[in-house]
């Protein structure tokens, strides 16, 4: 097992949350260093984990380009926060 | 430009192209959903292109179809094994907050594609092209509908999971008319697969690369070293629909670049939306770095192992090799054979034609008049594909002299764009019908049998006795007999 040389800082902290659109604010990003650290050491116990054999080779799964029926555009919309005239609504992004 | 024309201290221009087409399918990549279009919002979308928990991905053959076709004709290799990776962002057109594209292990790899600009032919090499789902569309609503300005946003995921096939060249570029010129060929090419409807909305999204490097830099093959090219600060500019689109943004982004060079000034590496109401590039907010994408493997898609589909799937004739057949085969000029290859459906009717009447005739009558007439129409051949017969027919007539090259075009050929009429009806109804020979005789011989006066006058040498017997005639035939054929009739009758 290799142990993590680096700790999880403020700024990487930032930038994933930029990444997922999320704000944090300035005293959430030590408490979220220090998830991200502990899921990382989780992550790092898998080396542990001894090599096993691959599933069964599967490939070229494919289905012929025939039409299936739809969502109705209700059911569709039906878990979104707000919609317009049949589509979903969201905030302004740029 | 050449090698031999660059200078020292000359700028050089390098473009690549990022090319996103739609593949024409029923259904899209990843679901049984229709990827018709259609006015109402959300009505092609399942759980699968919702990106709805649990739903899986099934990959639609025929679009690894397509993509194997567009492999084989650009020449690329087709690896033994492919697969798709999950490409991770944020963003309200992608329901599942990533998008199934391929990564490291693209479908198509090094292939190339010939073209010709002002006369002189380059190949332009294909680094990769690969399979993946187009996003949903967005629009931005309220506050002028400007991205930065709107109030919220509306989200239709109809056009998500159509299939895409994006299409990455080599900075092989020098000027924006060679990157026109590529996008019109790669068309064509798409087109005479079948894959690609460019008269689809939206079925073309050009993102392209721009960056200006010193003429020193290029060798004597007109090919520019990695390191200059990494070292040049270069614009993505986004957002170009069109090959004139393509080739306006890429000439100011040019021009753009060079003004700051000339003034000393340093090219920020940005991405740059082209605007194309206003006719120039703006910069965009930055995206994301290649690794904030955080691509892996998808895994709810088992790998491809399709290289041999390329021996197995049979491609048409593409447009270059067709064009240098025509002007062998049916002895046809350079832009005869350019027009009559322009679109599979052109070429295909046109060598109907060509078999069974004369070249040149089906030549003038398919690129001159009848793609004349559907242009002045804005119309395009497949929209008359149900009405290909009666154009055939219409040659047939004016081959056999049965109608004049001028009622054919004027007359009939309008008639039955614009009113979808019948060309024998046509005929029939304005008596456009050259009158057959054998009809023309007996009407000479009636005229003589009828009218001896006239004849006697005649034959004691009095001149307009001839002319009242080709007024005969002409009664006779409805006006429709060649009054100079009549004349010579009679006089050899007469004789």
């Amino acid at each position: 097992m290799t142990e993590r040389t680096t700790a999880v800082d403020a700024e990487e902290v930032r930038h994933v949350a930029s990444l997922a659109r999320v704000d944090l604010a300035d005293d959430e990003v030590g408490r979220f260093a220090e998830q991200f650290e502990d899921i990382l050491t989780y992550f790092e116990r898998l080396d542990e984990v001894p090599e096993v054999d691959h599933d069964a080779d599967l490939t070229n799964v494919m289905r012929p380009d025939e039409p299936r029926e739809c969502l109705e555009t209700d059911a569709a919309l039906e878990n979104a926060a707000d919609t317009e005239d049949g589509f979903f609504k969201g905030p302004n992004v740029s | 430009m050449t090698a031999q024309t660059v200078q020292r201290g000359d700028l050089v221009t390098v473009i690549g192209l990022e090319v996103h087409v739609q593949l024409e399918t029923e259904t899209k990549i990843f679901c049984g959903c229709p990827t018709a279009q259609t006015d109402e919002p959300n009505t092609n979308v399942c759980p699968v292109c919702l990106g709805l928990p649990g739903a899986l991905p099934v990959l639609n053959e025929t679009a690894v179809e397509a993509a194997v076709k567009i492999g084989k004709a650009i020449d690329a290799s087709i690896p033994e094994e492919t697969r798709f990776h999950r490409k991770n962002y944020y963003y309200p057109d992608l329901p599942k907050n990533f998008q199934i594209t391929q990564y490291d292990e693209p479908i198509c790899q090094d292939g190339e594609l010939e073209i010709a600009v002002e006369g002189e032919r380059r190949t332009i090499t294909i680094e990769r092209a690969h399979l993946e789902e187009d996003p949903g569309s967005l629009q931005h609503v309220g506050g002028g509908g400007g991205i930065d300005t709107a109030e919220y946003t509306l989200v239709n995921y109809n056009r998500a999971g159509v299939p895409l096939m994006e299409i990455v060249t080599a900075p092989d570029f020098r000027t924006a008319a060679e990157a026109r010129a590529f996008l019109a060929e790669l068309e064509e090419v798409l087109e005479y697969l079948g894959v690609f409807d460019a008269g689809r909305d939206g079925s073309l999204r050009v993102d392209a690369n721009l960056s200006i490097v010193d003429g020193e830099e290029v060798d004597d093959e007109g090919r520019i070293g990695t390191e200059a090219l990494e070292a040049a600060n270069r614009t993505e500019v986004k957002n170009i629909s069109s090959h004139k689109g393509a080739e306006k943004a890429l000439a100011y982004e040019e021009t753009r670049q060079r003004n700051a060079i000339q003034r000393g000034r340093v090219v920020e590496q940005e991405t740059r939306h082209w605007d194309e109401s206003r006719g120039i590039t703006v910069s965009m907010r930055s995206k994301e770095a290649e690794k904030d994408y955080r691509y892996f493997r998808e895994a709810d898609l088992p790998p491809l192992r399709v290289s041999h589909w390329k021996d197995e799937i049979p491609i048409p004739e593409l447009p270059t090799a067709r064009r240098e057949r025509f002007r062998e085969e049916y002895a046809l000029g350079e832009e005869a054979a350019s027009k009559l290859t322009s679109t599979k459906q052109v070429a295909d009717f046109y060598e109907d034609v060509a078999r069974e009447f004369d070249p040149d005739l089906a030549a003038t009558w398919v690129a001159d008049e009848l793609l004349g007439e559907l242009n002045y129409r804005d119309l395009e051949i497949t929209d008359v594909a149900g009405r290909l017969d009666a154009v055939h027919r219409l040659i047939e007539l004016v081959d056999g002299d049965e109608i004049t090259a001028k009622n054919a075009r004027e007359v009939v050929l309008r008639g039955m764009l614009d009113d979808g009429d019948d060309p024998d009806e046509i005929v029939e109804r304005e008596g456009l019908g050259k009158t057959g020979a054998d009809e023309v005789e007996q009407a000479v011989l009636e005229a003589i049998e009828e009218n001896p006066e006239a004849v006697a006058d005649h034959e004691a040498g009095e001149a307009g006795a001839i002319n009242f017997l080709v007024g005969q005639v002409m009664a006779k035939t409805g006006g429709s007999a060649d009054p100079g054929d009549v004349n010579g009739l009679l006089r050899e009758e007469l004789e």
